[in-house]
């Protein structure tokens, strides 16, 4: 085995911090997404939007689903969070932001090395799913 | 012995693709009895949700194809939900398990940063406006995004059969753009115990096909791996491991952007959401262990059948015609 090749072959730095970072947020995500669940099911917080209200709408647009139900759009779900099914939005948020903190810890590190391009390239990333995360595009569906 | 325990193990998967594919049948005639004031407790629909994306987890794995590409058509094929909801979940479900490949692929050099971070940026900026248009559409009418879904899905089921990977393309000269951003690296082939140097040619027309599949991720809350992999191997070059592991790693920034538009817009409901997720991600892992046994051409072939049958049936409901029932 030629050594020098194999040490080429060796993931980058910032693969690797990328990559610890998001095993930990993702099991966080995932024990998040179960917790909230099992409080949502079993009826320790009170829900916002009643089981049957759900299955007898879901079978319509979104825009009709939240009128009926008078569910928030965009971040309005934050004010919710002492209802039971608005809390399961905790696990659905943190899988969705892991990219972005990954994103930020990379950046740094093409910084600290003075790669420009791929510094630049990693701060629009950041712009672009932090403009999508905002719900200022599309969110006012109704 | 090991080819009884193979052909055991696949006939297993096949019965249980066949038992879980045809459970939306009869759930979609129970649909009807829902809508015409059916008495199915809350926990009816999540629970076969849940079964059907174990299933549908085991599936994927064995095909090589992303759980998204199979959630959208099948489930809202066969279940009740609104297409809105179909695609916000199928989204966050892509995301999930992209976000849980994404360590042991980057970490092993599979999934390579250079190469994903440029076409990430295409591609998620224009999942946005797919994200956009498609809720726009469904808004309008949704037997548009039906419509439009199932040829789509039939594409894809198309692609599968015809297109050809190269386990290693020949790069003679890289062009200067793909020179500029280092689009190249070095992997270790685990199974020709060797270095395997590889770099990219043809980057402009790499970038703009992430354009169309950005779009076409977004509208439809499809995950892209049946397109990204394609591209990056046969029109940029990369090498086929290298390709696959970029494709899913760059399904965990794609899916993220478009994710956000259809979680914003309330098409997130967690009741149905919660158990696809967790119910495909279980699926995938008992999927990977029995890979190992199973022979997934076979799996292969018969997830593009269903695909093929899941787009015309997604055309059929679009359309009106209930010649799928």
């Amino acid at each position: 085995m030629n050594v020098q090749a194999d040490s080429a072959s060796r993931p980058s730095k910032e693969q690797v911090i990328y990559a610890n970072i998001l095993v930990i947020g993702v099991w966080v995500g995932l024990a998040l997404l179960f917790i909230t669940y099992f409080i949502y099911l079993s009826g320790l917080m009170p829900s916002h939007v009643d089981m049957s209200l759900i299955t007898q709408n879901w079978d319509k647009g979104v825009n009709e689903y939240l009128e009926i139900t008078h569910s928030p759009h965009g971040w309005g779900w934050v004010a919710l969070l002492g209802s039971g099914d608005f809390l399961n939005y905790i696990g659905f948020t943190f899988l969705a932001l892991m990219t972005i903190v990954c994103y930020l810890v990379l950046v740094k590190g093409y910084i600290a090395k003075k790669d420009w391009i791929y510094a630049g390239i990693g701060l629009l990333e950041i712009v672009v799913l932090s403009v999508a995360a905002s719900g200022l595009l599309g969110s006012g569906g109704h | 012995m090991l080819n009884t325990l193979g052909s055991s193990v696949n006939r297993l998967l096949v019965t249980v693709g066949v038992l879980v594919l045809s459970s939306p049948v009869g759930a979609f005639a129970a649909e009807q009895a829902v809508l015409g004031g059916g008495d199915k407790p809350w926990w009816y629909w999540p629970l076969i949700l849940f079964v059907f994306c174990f299933g549908l987890g085991i599936l994927a794995v064995m095909a090589g194809v992303g759980g998204g590409v199979l959630y959208v058509p099948l489930v809202s094929g066969f279940f009740p939900f609104h297409i809105d909801f179909v695609r916000g979940i199928g989204l966050m479900v892509a995301l999930a398990g992209a976000l849980a490949a994404g360590p042991g692929l980057l970490r092993r050099n599979l999934a390579n940063l250079r190469l994903a971070l440029p076409v990430a940026l295409i591609a998620s900026t224009f999942s946005i406006i797919g994200a956009m248009l498609g809720l726009y559409l469904s808004a309008l009418n949704p037997d548009i995004i039906q419509v439009c879904l199932g040829m789509t899905i039939v594409g894809i089921a198309a692609l599968l059969i015809f297109s050809k990977n190269s386990e290693k393309p020949i790069v003679t000269k890289q062009d200067a753009i793909g020179m500029a951003l280092g689009l190249g690296g070095v992997y270790w082939d685990e199974g020709a115990r060797e270095n395997v140097e590889w770099k990219t040619h043809r980057t402009v027309l790499g970038f703009f096909m992430f354009i169309l599949i950005g779009l076409v991720a977004g509208m439809f809350g499809l995950g892209a791996g049946w397109a990204n992999v394609p591209v990056l191997n046969l029109m940029m070059g990369a090498p086929l491991k290298i390709s696959v592991g970029t494709s899913k790693f760059l399904l965990s920034i794609t899916d993220t952007s478009a994710a956000w538009i259809y979680m914003n817009r309330g098409c997130v409901i967690p009741l149905i959401g919660v158990p696809s997720i967790v119910g495909l991600m279980l699926g995938s892992l008992l999927g990977v262990k029995l890979l190992a046994k199973a022979k997934p051409k076979m799996i292969r072939y018969f997830v593009i059948i269903v695909l093929l049958f899941a787009g015309l049936k997604a055309m059929d409901k679009g359309l009106g015609l209930g010649l799928l029932g």
